[in-house]
C-alpha cells in the first residue's frame, strides 16, 4: 500500500488549514507528523483517514483516487490520545471487536487475537475490563484494536500524551518494533521532537498548514532545510543569531565577529541567520577556534546530570546544555564560547545555505 | 468528477426532508396565506380582499388587548421560571443518593401531557373540591378563579411554573456539571465570596444552556393553549383569552376564516420576529461578554 | 510565607482502617523550608496528588497533622490556609479581562484600587503579559492562560505555598520551555515557597532545589537532583530518574569487585560480605557507560541497537542474556556489533535488596 496526497489543501471559512500539501509514505513506514499544536497535524490525519475531504488536491491509495471515498469504505485505523476502549467488554473482546464486526470466524479471532497480544504484551490481561488496567495498558489495548483489523493505514494521534512520562519511555522503545511487523503505513502525529527522534523513520515537519520538510528525521535533525524545520526539531530550542556579511566581514553588529572559515568566504554579501543548538555553545573554550561572547544570566535548571542556563545576550535568549553541575546567579555576567564548526547558516529567506561537516569520532 | 457527483447525491438525500417540510409547513402555510387575503360568504365563494384583514386587525382593540395579555404572560412567566430554575439547580446536589431523588422529580412534570395538567389544575383549583381552592377558602381567602381575573391568571401563572421550571434546571443543572472542580477550588483559594463564584464562575459556563431555556420557554408560553383553555377556557370575560385562544374562538367559533388567518400569519410573524430578536440580543450579550471591554 | 511540615500524615480514601492495604499515602514525614521549591515525583497512583490535596486543604488527611510555621491548619478549610495553586488545565475566569483576573484574589480580600493596580502592572510585565492586560482571558493561548493562573498565584505577596499539579501538561514543549524556567526565575526573584507535582522527571529535576520521589504510597527518596541522579537509594529511583533509567544487573560482589557473568570489574570501594540469599545488582547510568574497541579492557558486548536520537546516540548492549543502555556522542562512529563496555567505577552503584550500600572508599 502506498498513501499520496497530491497538492492538497483545505480551506475553512476563507482560511487555509492545510496549504499546498504533497505527501507520499510507503507501504511498512512509519511517518511522524511532527508540529506544534493547531499546526495542521490532526488535520492532515482525518484527510488521510477521509473523515475530511481536500478544499482541493487529491489523495490516492496505491496509485487509486480516493478522494472522495468514505472513511467507512477505506481500510483504516485510529488511535487517539484518549483512551478509547468499550468499558463493559473484556480485553479481548475489545481487541476481538473489529473482527466481530467483520463477522470473522471463532477460531480466526482466536489465533488473531492471540497473536497481537503477544506483540503488545497484552497475553496476561486478556479476561481484565479496561478499568482495571494501567493507563499504558490501556493504550496498548486501543493500539491492538487498530492493529488486528490489518488495516493498510494506522494513524495515531498523539497516542502517548496522556500517559506518565515513563510509560510513554517503554512504549516509545517498543512502537518501532510493533510497526515493522505489520507492514502497514503508519503515521503519528506529535508535538515533541524527541518523541520523533526516538520513534526515527521519517517525518514531515509542519508549520501553519504547511509541510517544512519532509524526510528521514535524523536527517531533518542534522540537515534542516530551512530555519523553521530546525526550530521544530530542536528541544531545548535552537539558538539564533542574525549577522551580515559584508565587506568580507560577517558580524552581528558590531558585537561579535564571525571568522570566514569553510563555506563562508563564497557566500555573497547579505544578511543571514546564525544557529546552533544549545550543547554546542559551551561555558569553557575547548578550542582556539571558538568564538567569546559575553552574556548575562537569566536563569539556570539542573537536572541532576545536565544544567541548562538561560542567557541574556545583547537582548536574545540563548540556552547552554552543559554537562555537570553549573548554578551561575542571576544576572550574572558570563563568558559563553560558539563553536563555528556548528553552526548552521540560513539565508534571509530562513533557507539552509550552510550545514556542518560531520566529523565522526571512533 | 468525482465532486460534482457527490454535490448530486446530496440533492437527492435532501429530497425526501423537502417533501416532508412542503407537505408538513409550506403548504399548509400558503393555504393560510390564501385565505387571509380573501373573504367568504360560503358556498365555497372566494373574494378578493387584499391586505383589507391584516389593516383591521392590527386597528382592532381585540387584537391589541390579546396581544398584550400574551406578551405580559410570557414576561412574567420568564422572570420567575428563569431564576427560579437556576436557583434550584443550584441547589441540587452533584453527587450521591440525592442526584437521581432530584432529577426524576424535576422530569416528572415534564412528562404530564398539557391537557392534563390543565385538568389536573382546574380541579385542584376549586374551591368546592380542590384542595388548593379549598384550602384557601378555609384561610378566609377570596379565591375564585372562575370569577376572579386576577385569581385566574395567578392559578395560569402557578401552573405554568410548577409544569416547566424542571426544564429550565435541568438545563441549568447540565450546565453546571460541565464546570470541573478545579474552578471552584481556584475560587476557594482566590478568596472568592458565593456570589462571585456564581457570577464569574458559573453564570458564564451556562449561558449557552440559559440562551436555550429562555428561548424554548419564550416559544412555548407565547403559543399557550391547552392549559388555559382547560382551566378558564379564556375567562372570566376575556381575560385569559391569549393569542392562541383568541385565535381558535375566530377560526372556529365565528367561522371568521379571513380574518383568523391573517391574524395567524400576524401571529406566526410576531414569534419569529421575538425569537429572533432574543437570539441575536442574547447572543450578543454572551459575545460581550467574551469580547468586549477590550 | 512559610515552612511547612507533614507530621505522621497517612491518608485511607476508605477512611480510619486497620488495614494497610487501604492507605494511598502510607505514613510520611517532611519538613519544607520556607522559600524552598520542592518537587513530588512519581508515576500515576504514587500518592503525590492526594499529598498536595492535603497541603492545598482539599483533603482532610487520616492521620497527622499539617503545619504551617508550626501552627497546627489540619482543620482548616482551603481559603483559610492562604495558599495559592495552579492546575493541569488553566483555571481562568471567562468574563474578566486578563487585569480583573489577576486583580480578583486581591480585590476579593478588600485592597483597595490604589494598591492593586500597581501590583498587576508589575506583575504582568514580569509575565510578559502586559500587552494583553484588557483583553479577556479567554482569548489567550494555553500557556498565556497558564500564566494567568500562576500570576493569580503570585499577585499576593503573602501566600504560604504555591502549589503545581502538573501545570505544563497542556503547553507544547517548545513554550514548556519558556515557562520552566519563567518559573524558575519567578521563584528566585520572589522566594515562595513552591510545591510542584509532576510524573515528568525533567520538570521535577529543573524546578526543583529537592525533589521527593513516591511511590505506591511512599516516599523512595528525597534528595537534591544532583543526589537522586548520582547515588538514587532504590533501584526505582535509578529506573524512574533519567532517561533512559538506570541500567541494573546482577552480580556477585566479593568486596572490592564485581563479577558479572563471569567478568571482574574492579571498584573504588569496598563493601562487607552479604548474604547469599540476598540480591545483589550492580547499577549503573547510561551516561557512566562507554564503549571502546572490541578486545580493550572491559566487557565484551555485542551492539544489538543504535538510536541516533539527535543529541546523543543510545546504544543498547549485551552481554549473554544481560542488557546495557549506553550514552554515546554525538558522531561517534558504531563500527562492527561488538565492543568493550567500560563502567565509569566513580559512579558504579551496588545495590542489596533494591537498596543501595554504601561501603568504604578505597
Amino acid at each position: 500500500m502506498q498513501l499520496e496526497l497530491r497538492n492538497v489543501s483545505t480551506k475553512v471559512g476563507g482560511e487555509y488549514h492545510l496549504k499546498d500539501i504533497s505527501l507520499a509514505f510507503d507501504a511498512g513506514t512509519l511517518n511522524i507528523l511532527l508540529g506544534a499544536t493547531l499546526s495542521g497535524k490532526t488535520s492532515l490525519m482525518r484527510l488521510m483517514a477521509g473523515l475530511d475531504q481536500p478544499t482541493s488536491g487529491k489523495v490516492y491509495v496505491r496509485g487509486k483516487d480516493v478522494t472522495g471515498v468514505a472513511v467507512q469504505k477505506r481500510n483504516v485505523a485510529m488511535v487517539y490520545q484518549q483512551f478509547i476502549n468499550y468499558p463493559n467488554l473484556s480485553v479481548y473482546e475489545n481487541i476481538a471487536s473489529p473482527l466481530r464486526i467483520a463477522k470473522v470466524g471463532k477460531k480466526i479471532i482466536d489465533e488473531k487475537v492471540a497473536k497481537v497480544s503477544r506483540l503488545l504484551k497484552l497475553d496476561d490481561l486478556l479476561r481484565r475490563k479496561p478499568q482495571e488496567l494501567s493507563g499504558g495498558q490501556q493504550q496498548r489495548t486501543a493500539l491492538a484494536r487498530a492493529l488486528i483489523k490489518g488495516a493498510e493505514l494506522v494513524l495515531l494521534d498523539e497516542p502517548l500524551a496522556n500517559l506518565d512520562y515513563k510509560l510513554r519511555e517503554e512504549l516509545r522503545e517498543e512502537l518501532p518494533r510493533i510497526f515493522s511487523e505489520t507492514g502497514a503505513v503508519f503515521v503519528y502525529a506529535t508535538t515533541e521532537p524527541s518523541e520523533a527522534l526516538l520513534l526515527g523513520g521519517n517525518t514531515v515537519s509542519l508549520h501553519e498548514g504547511r509541510v517544512t520538510q519532509f524526510g528521514p528525521t535524523i536527517d531533518l535533525f542534522s540537515k534542516p532545510a530551512n530555519l523553521i524545520t530546525a526550530r521544530t526539531l530542536s528541544d531545548p530550542p535552537l539558538n539564533t543569531l542574525p549577522v551580515t556579511k559584508f565587506n568580507n566581514r560577517m558580524l552581528y553588529k558590531s558585537h561579535v565577529e564571525i571568522p570566514l572559515l569553510g563555506r563562508l568566504p563564497d557566500l555573497p554579501d547579505d544578511d543571514y541567520s546564525i544557529a546552533f543548538r544549545p550543547h554546542h555553545l559551551y561555558l569553557k573554550r575547548m578550542s582556539e577556534a571558538m568564538i567569546s561572547v559575553k552574556a548575562k544570566v537569566v536563569v539556570a535548571e539542573i537536572t541532576g546530570s545536565e544544567s541548562f542556563i538561560h542567557i541574556d545576550v545583547a537582548g536574545m535568549r540563548w540556552v547552554v546544555l552543559a554537562r555537570g553541575i553549573h548554578d551561575p546567579d542571576i544576572d550574572k555576567t558570563i563568558e559563553v564560547f560558539l563553536d563555528p564548526s556548528k553552526f548552521y547558516i540560513f539565508d534571509r529567506n530562513e533557507q539552509l545555505v550552510v550545514a556542518p561537516e560531520a566529523t565522526p569520532i571512533v | 468528477m468525482i465532486a460534482k457527483q457527490v454535490n448530486q447525491k446530496a440533492w437527492f438525500m435532501v429530497l425526501p426532508v423537502f417533501l416532508v417540510v412542503a407537505f408538513s409547513a409550506i403548504i399548509p402555510l400558503m393555504t393560510v396565506v390564501n385565505y387571509s387575503v380573501q373573504d367568504t360568504f360560503g358556498n365555497n365563494q372566494f373574494f378578493w380582499v387584499g391586505m383589507d384583514w391584516f389593516r383591521d386587525l392590527i386597528h382592532s382593540d381585540r387584537f391589541h388587548d390579546a396581544f398584550l395579555r400574551q406578551i405580559s404572560f410570557s414576561a412574567i412567566i420568564l422572570a420567575i421560571e428563569i431564576p427560579l430554575g437556576i436557583m434550584i439547580a443550584l441547589a441540587m446536589p452533584k453527587k450521591g443518593w440525592g442526584v437521581p431523588v432530584c432529577l426524576i422529580s424535576m422530569a416528572l412534570p415534564l412528562l404530564i401531557p398539557w391537557n392534563v395538567v390543565g385538568t389536573i389544575w382546574q380541579i385542584f383549583g376549586r374551591v368546592d373540591i380542590g384542595l388548593l381552592g379549598h384550602t384557601l377558602a378555609a384561610m378566609g381567602i377570596d379565591y375564585n378563579y372562575t370569577q376572579d381575573p386576577i385569581a385566574a391568571w395567578i392559578t395560569i401563572i402557578v401552573m405554568d411554573i410548577w409544569h416547566w421550571t424542571s426544564l429550565v434546571v435541568l438545563l441549568c443543572y447540565a450546565g453546571l456539571c460541565s464546570i470541573p472542580d478545579a474552578y471552584y477550588q481556584a475560587a476557594k483559594i482566590d478568596g472568592a465570596s458565593r456570589f462571585s463564584v456564581f457570577r464569574y464562575i458559573q453564570l458564564p459556563k451556562m449561558q449557552r444552556v440559559l440562551l436555550i431555556a429562555v428561548l424554548l420557554r419564550f416559544m412555548d408560553s407565547f403559543m399557550i393553549y391547552t392549559e388555559p383553555f382547560v382551566i378558564t377556557g379564556g375567562g372570566p370575560g376575556n381575560s385569559t383569552t391569549f393569542m392562541s385562544i383568541d385565535l381558535v374562538k375566530m377560526a372556529i367559533g365565528q367561522f371568521d376564516l379571513g380574518p383568523a388567518a391573517a391574524m395567524s400569519l400576524i401571529y406566526f410573524l410576531v414569534i419569529l420576529l421575538l425569537s429572533w430578536v432574543f437570539f441575536t440580543v442574547m447572543s450578543n450579550i454572551g459575545e460581550e461578554s467574551s469580547n468586549g471591554g477590550a | 510565607m512559610a515552612h511547612i511540615t507533614l507530621k505522621e500524615i497517612a491518608h485511607s480514601y476508605a477512611g480510619e482502617s486497620e488495614n494497610p492495604e487501604d492507605f494511598a499515602l502510607k505514613k510520611l514525614n517532611l519538613t519544607w523550608r520556607d522559600g524552598g521549591a520542592y518537587a513530588l515525583l512519581g508515576p500515576s497512583g504514587c500518592g503525590k496528588t492526594t499529598l498536595l490535596n492535603i497541603i492545598s486543604g482539599l483533603l482532610h488527611p487520616t492521620r497527622g497533622q499539617v503545619l504551617f510555621d508550626d501552627e497546627d491548619i489540619t482543620g482548616l478549610p482551603t481559603e483559610q490556609r492562604n495558599i495559592a495553586q495552579i492546575f493541569q488545565f488553566p483555571v481562568i475566569y471567562d468574563t474578566m479581562t486578563v487585569f480583573q483576573n489577576l486583580a480578583f484574589p486581591l480585590k476579593n480580600r478588600g485592597r483597595n484600587k490604589k494598591e492593586i493596580e500597581p501590583r498587576v502592572i508589575e506583575l504582568a510585565k514580569i509575565l510578559g503579559l502586559e500587552k494583553d492586560l484588557h483583553t479577556k482571558a479567554q482569548h489567550l493561548t494555553a500557556d498565556s492562560k497558564q500564566k494567568i493562573s500562576l500570576g493569580r498565584g503570585l499577585i499576593r505577596k503573602s501566600v504560604n505555598a504555591i502549589l503545581f499539579d502538573e501545570p505544563l501538561t497542556v503547553i507544547d514543549p517548545q513554550l514548556k520551555w519558556e515557562l520552566r524556567s519563567q518559573l524558575k526565575f519567578l521563584h528566585k526573584k520572589f522566594g515562595f515557597t513552591m510545591i510542584y507535582v509532576t510524573h515528568d522527571q525533567t520538570e521535577a529535576l529543573t524546578f526543583a532545589d529537592e525533589v521527593i520521589v513516591m511511590y505506591e504510597g511512599k516516599i523512595v527518596q528525597a534528595g537534591t537532583p544532583e543526589a537522586l541522579f548520582e547515588k538514587p537509594e532504590h533501584t526505582f529511583v535509578g529506573y524512574f530518574i533519567g532517561s533512559p533509567g538506570m541500567n541494573v544487573c546482577a552480580c556477585e560482589l566479593q568486596e572490592n569487585r564485581i563479577v558479572i557473568e563471569g567478568h571482574e570489574l574492579l571498584l573504588n570501594r569496598t563493601y562487607t560480605a552479604v548474604k547469599a540469599t540476598e540480591k545483589v545488582e550492580v547499577g549503573i547510568r547510561p551516561e557512566h557507560l562507554s564503549l571502546a574497541p572490541p578486545d580493550t579492557n572491559g566487557l565484551p558486548v555485542k551492539i544489538i541497537r543504535v538510536d541516533d536520537i539527535g543529541r546523543h546516540k543510545i546504544v543498547r548492549v549485551a552481554l549473554n542474556d544481560k542488557e546495557f543502555n549506553v550514552v554515546a556522542p554525538e558522531l561517534s562512529d558504531m563500527t562492527g556489533d561488538r565492543c568493550s563496555l567500560q563502567f565509569d567505577t566513580g559512579h558504579t552503584n551496588i545495590y542489596v535488596n533494591d537498596h543501595l550500600i554504601s561501603g568504604e572508599r578505597m
